[in-house]
């Protein structure tokens, strides 16, 4: 049907120029063709059938596309899927264990962090990017570090709140040698 | 024995949100989440010009393209009648150009392929040829005598006018201001903005040509609303159309009207016999659909020296750009402006409205407002702090000498409204408390003498929401009532559906903590469903804070129903009459003997199993609500500023909101709105405005160049609450979710204008750049209308 992703078939040709990428999404490796200017947030769309990952400005603003690349957050809709060659992307829908939420989410959903939904993938990567490098932020750390997502509905305050939220659970649920490490720094 | 509403998560519960449970793992369901088999995917070629004749439409490059199945345009569309369609306020509207583009990013063709990148390669090979004609960019030019005519395809049109419309009583009015001893003056301009939700517009038309049905999966915060202007325009039957909203990224009134492509989607899946997606882009979305505001005012205020408002004179003009298609349901032509000032006690009042036609994108949503009513309470704020700042009366003294006494209820607004209920005082006097306000007078002076500039705005308001009874509100001739139904089943489980439509407000959660109020059956078993015209009980949706007070009375109502009938099955079950019956939340007793009850489960159960005789079974109902009056909630914001004299940059220092909702259904639902409310408001003033150069190009068409606030210059909020509950509403619960957005803006400019009293300098029109307060501070005047664009040298 379309040419410009597939799932690679034995023997399959196109008159399309297309590269053959493999990346490895929320863990898992996946070898497909694409033509050279498909955009990274839609392989993950449209090709990878995950959709949680959204485009809402084409310019690199609104950041609903935001996925961690190699752990970093980046926006999908200004990379080129090929660029995500011999890479690891996590999308929204790596988020979660099969068991559990992780504790951003429950930060979200406790704070009342979202509204229409529509920022909230992007929004909560940016925010693991950032707990990650600084598991114990302030509100402006954490205000700066959202600067690259825009939200309509909830005003940031309570997206703020929802990250420290999941900050302090990150920090209660670190192995206790760690935990006690950051606390005689602290001391 | 008895339930726990709290707990059950009834009324006042913070419970946490249903919807949630989907959104924080990427499982949303939006429109461009729906893939559909065979679908094609269709893309719209815009003018790139603002007013011009359509020479040619050259589309042989496109079918050149493999993958295009077919292209549309103004000519394929007027051979099936479909070229022009009506609009919701009794225009019409070009749904592909045919005689001439009106406004930049109209809609000239569509290309439907297989893939939206084949779609879009399309478009750029179609060649339109254009004769440029002069472009009209704002009101002014509109009416001058010599003005091309934008609307020649209207017979009786020889002007560019839209309306002249007026409310109020002049004469009384002029009385009033020859009794005055000081008349205040204020000229404002409330710039044009777009509602711009993150998610654009988009639908995917399904035409199936073996049952001839169709579903259109829509962007819609109104479903049957826009089954009914889809089947006038498509002249299909209605039970013959399913309108399916999705999940919505956001709406803010963007998604009420009916926009051009989703009828060319539709047409082109009747052509194709195949699904058809159409999904806006980010200009498309800004420089096409429904903007906000664009209206300027004359204001005057008759006073006496002791502070009494004895009459008010507005004069507004507004910009409607090329089609009169305000999505408003009121039978007044600029809105419900005429709510300005209806929290003040004022005998007299006089509105003239003109309304005109211009080279800009057609629309006049009520962006995050009730048709108009922000403009009117900004102007009314701007208006009264000058008229204060005129007196040499302190602001807050003046609005607590003019704001109508809690006694004073019913009570008829300068412009005849009635308003119910309200503590106005109480909350302005816990918005000064919480802010500080004497302290932060010293303060002001102390900072004075370092040459910083401080100032303090408030913004005093109450608002008509809930549209609206049917004497005075309809769309297309419907009313504007609400639904909902209730379907209980055996296990004493729900399932509720409204004719609402959530896009982040919470409904699946609220709806549910009502029934949970009213029947005692926890929140968490009662699953809500929204946005399917063929399940959905027909309602008018979701826009102008309607939900809780129409949709949210009509849950209410039907879970009374569900209850009188419960009643007898409880009687019969407990084997006493009816009357000596009585009810606790979750539970009927006999009267004589509290220790012999039954459940509303077990009511339930008995409903299907065990039903006495000569009943119906089933405990299902429905409830249509035509609301007796608007929700009138009230709220005092007020905010703190520095402003910076060397850069003309501010900063909010405080920000403290008192909000009067009246019964608060989910707390935590409610503050979440009043700060998205607080944020837009503080984008208006700050940042957030569409502008248009000489030639009618759209300044704004992008995010790099539409500003919104991002959670690093967002300030926080501190939010009060104040409870009158309405008193014809069944749970007493008013409208809120656009208070904020509509009382916000004046509270912020009222601050910087405060900051700058010294320097004589008025009046700032929004949004206050720095460039604009630098320039006022600099040279001590006024600086008016839209922000000049500005380009490199």
């Amino acid at each position: 049907m379309t040419s410009l992703f597939a799932e690679v078939s034995p023997g399959s040709s196109s008159e399309v120029p297309i590269r053959r990428i493999t990346t490895v999404v929320n863990g898992e490796q996946r070898t497909v063709d694409v033509e050279p200017r498909l955009l990274l947030a839609h392989l993950l769309r449209q090709g990878l059938k995950l959709t949680g990952t959204h485009t809402g400005c084409d310019t690199t603003n609104c950041g609903a596309c935001t996925v961690l690349f190699d752990g970093a957050p980046v926006k999908s809709c200004t990379m080129l899927a090929v660029q995500a060659d011999g890479h690891e992307v996590l999308t929204i829908e790596g988020l979660a264990t099969a068991q559990e939420l992780h504790p951003i989410q429950e930060g979200f959903k406790d704070e009342h962090g979202l509204q229409c939904g529509f920022c909230t993938p992007g929004m909560m990567l940016s925010a693991k990017a950032l707990l990650e490098e600084n598991p114990d932020p302030t509100e402006d750390e954490v205000r700066w570090a959202l600067s690259g997502n825009l939200c309509r509905c909830t005003g940031y305050q309570n997206i703020v709140k929802s990250v420290l939220w999941a900050a302090a659970k990150l920090r209660s649920q670190a192995p206790p040698d760690q935990a006690e490490a950051e606390n005689s720094e602290e001391s | 024995m008895t339930v726990d509403e709290i707990k059950i998560g009834g009324l006042g519960a913070s419970r946490r949100r249903v919807e949630d449970n989907r959104f924080i793992r990427g499982a949303g369901n939006y429109i461009d989440d729906i893939s559909l088999p065979g679908m094609l995917h269709m893309e719209v070629v815009r003018s790139p010009l603002a007013h011009a004749r359509i020479k040619s439409i050259d589309v042989r490059g496109a079918y050149a393209i493999p993958g295009v199945r077919l292209v549309l345009t103004g000519e394929l569309l007027a051979s099936r009648n479909l070229a022009w369609m009506p609009t919701l306020s009794y225009d019409t509207q070009a749904v592909l150009a045919t005689d001439k583009v009106r406004f930049q990013g109209q809609e000239v063709a569509c290309v439907v392929a297989d893939d939206p990148y084949i779609a879009k390669d399309a478009c750029e090979a179609i060649i339109v040829d254009y004769e440029p004609l002069p472009a009209i960019v704002n009101a002014e030019q509109s009416m001058a005598a010599d003005a091309p005519i934008i609307r020649d395809d209207k017979e009786n049109q020889h002007d560019n006018v839209v309306f002249d419309w007026e409310v109020g009583d002049k004469e009384s009015t002029d009385r009033a201001f020859a009794q005055a001893d000081l008349v205040s003056e204020m000229d404002l301009h409330y710039p044009r903005s777009h509602p711009s939700p993150i998610e654009t517009c988009g639908s995917i038309a399904d035409y199936d040509r073996s049952t001839k049905k169709l579903t259109v999966y829509l962007t819609s915060q109104a479903p049957h609303l826009h089954r009914a202007a889809i089947a006038l325009v498509a002249e299909l039957p209605e039970h013959m159309i399913r309108i399916v909203a999705p999940d919505l990224g956001g709406g803010f009134g963007n998604k009420v009207p009916v926009y051009p492509a989703y009828v060319v989607s539709i047409l082109a899946s009747i052509l194709l016999e195949r699904p058809v997606k159409w999904i806006e882009d980010k200009t498309g979305n800004l420089i096409s659909t429904g903007f906000g505001r664009d209206v300027y005012l004359k204001g005057q205020m008759a006073l006496r020296k002791d502070g009494r408002i004895l009459g008010v004179r507005m004069h507004t003009v507004s910009d409607h750009g090329a089609f009169f298609s305000d999505a408003q349901p009121s039978k007044f032509k600029i809105g419900l402006m005429h709510s300005a000032f209806a929290c003040y006690d004022i005998p007299d009042a006089h509105l003239t409205a003109r309304g005109f036609y211009s080279n800009k994108a057609p629309g006049g949503v009520a962006y995050r407002c009730s048709f108009r009513v922000t403009e009117a309470m900004f102007f009314q704020e701007r208006m009264v702090q000058g008229a204060a700042d005129d007196l040499g009366m302190d602001q807050a003294e003046f609005r607590r000498v003019n704001l109508v006494r809690d006694d004073d209820f019913p009570h008829r607004t300068p412009f005849g409204f009635l308003t119910d209920s309200g503590q106005y005082g109480k909350c302005l006097d816990i918005g000064l408390e919480a802010v500080g306000y004497e302290d932060f007078l010293r303060q002001k002076e102390e900072a004075k003498k370092n040459g910083r500039l401080l100032g303090i705005g408030i913004s005093t308001m109450t608002e008509p929401l809930g549209a609206g009874n049917s004497r005075e509100y309809d769309i297309l001739g419907v009313k504007m009532f609400d639904s909902a139904e209730l379907r209980v089943h055996a296990s004493g489980k729900a399932l509720l559906r409204t004719g609402a439509k959530s896009q982040g407000q919470g409904h699946e959660t609220t709806w549910a903590q009502i029934v949970a109020h009213e029947l005692g059956i926890p929140a968490e078993d009662i699953l809500v469903e929204e946005g399917d015209t063929d399940t959905a009980p027909f309602g008018m949706g979701t826009y102008a804070s309607r939900s809780t007070p129409v949709a949210g009375a009509a849950v209410s109502m039907v879970a009374r129903k569900i209850r009188a009938k419960a009643r007898k099955l409880a009687a019969h079950l407990l084997e006493v009459s009816e009357e000596d019956v009585e009810w606790e939340l979750g539970r009927f007793f006999v009267r004589s003997s509290p220790d012999r009850g039954v459940t509303i489960q077990e009511c339930a159960t008995a409903a299907y199993t065990n039903m006495p005789d000569g009943m119906e079974p089933g405990l299902e109902n429905n409830a249509y609500y035509d609301p007796p009056n608007l929700t009138w909630p009230f709220a005092c914001y007020i905010a703190t500023v520095e402003v910076d004299p060397q850069t003309g940059v501010w900063d909010v220092l405080h920000m403290v909101a008192v909000d009067d909702c009246g019964v608060r259904i989910n707390p935590m639902i409610v503050e979440g709105q009043i700060m998205g409310g607080l944020t837009e408001a503080y984008a208006m003033a700050n940042m957030q405005f569409i502008t248009f150069d000489d030639e009618g190009n759209c300044i704004g068409s992008n995010y790099m160049d539409y500003l919104l606030p991002t959670a690093w210059e967002t300030p926080g909020f501190e939010l009060h609450e104040v409870v009158t509950p309405c008193p014809h509403h069944p749970i007493g619960a008013k409208g809120i979710g656009e208070c904020a957005t509509v009382g916000g803006p004046a509270a912020f400019v009222n601050a910087v204008m405060d900051a700058l009293k010294d320097t004589g300098v008025r009046n700032i029109d929004m949004p206050l750049l720095p460039d604009r307060v630098y320039e006022a501070i600099t040279e001590r005047h006024d600086v008016s209308g839209v922000p000049p664009v500005r380009t490199d040298p």
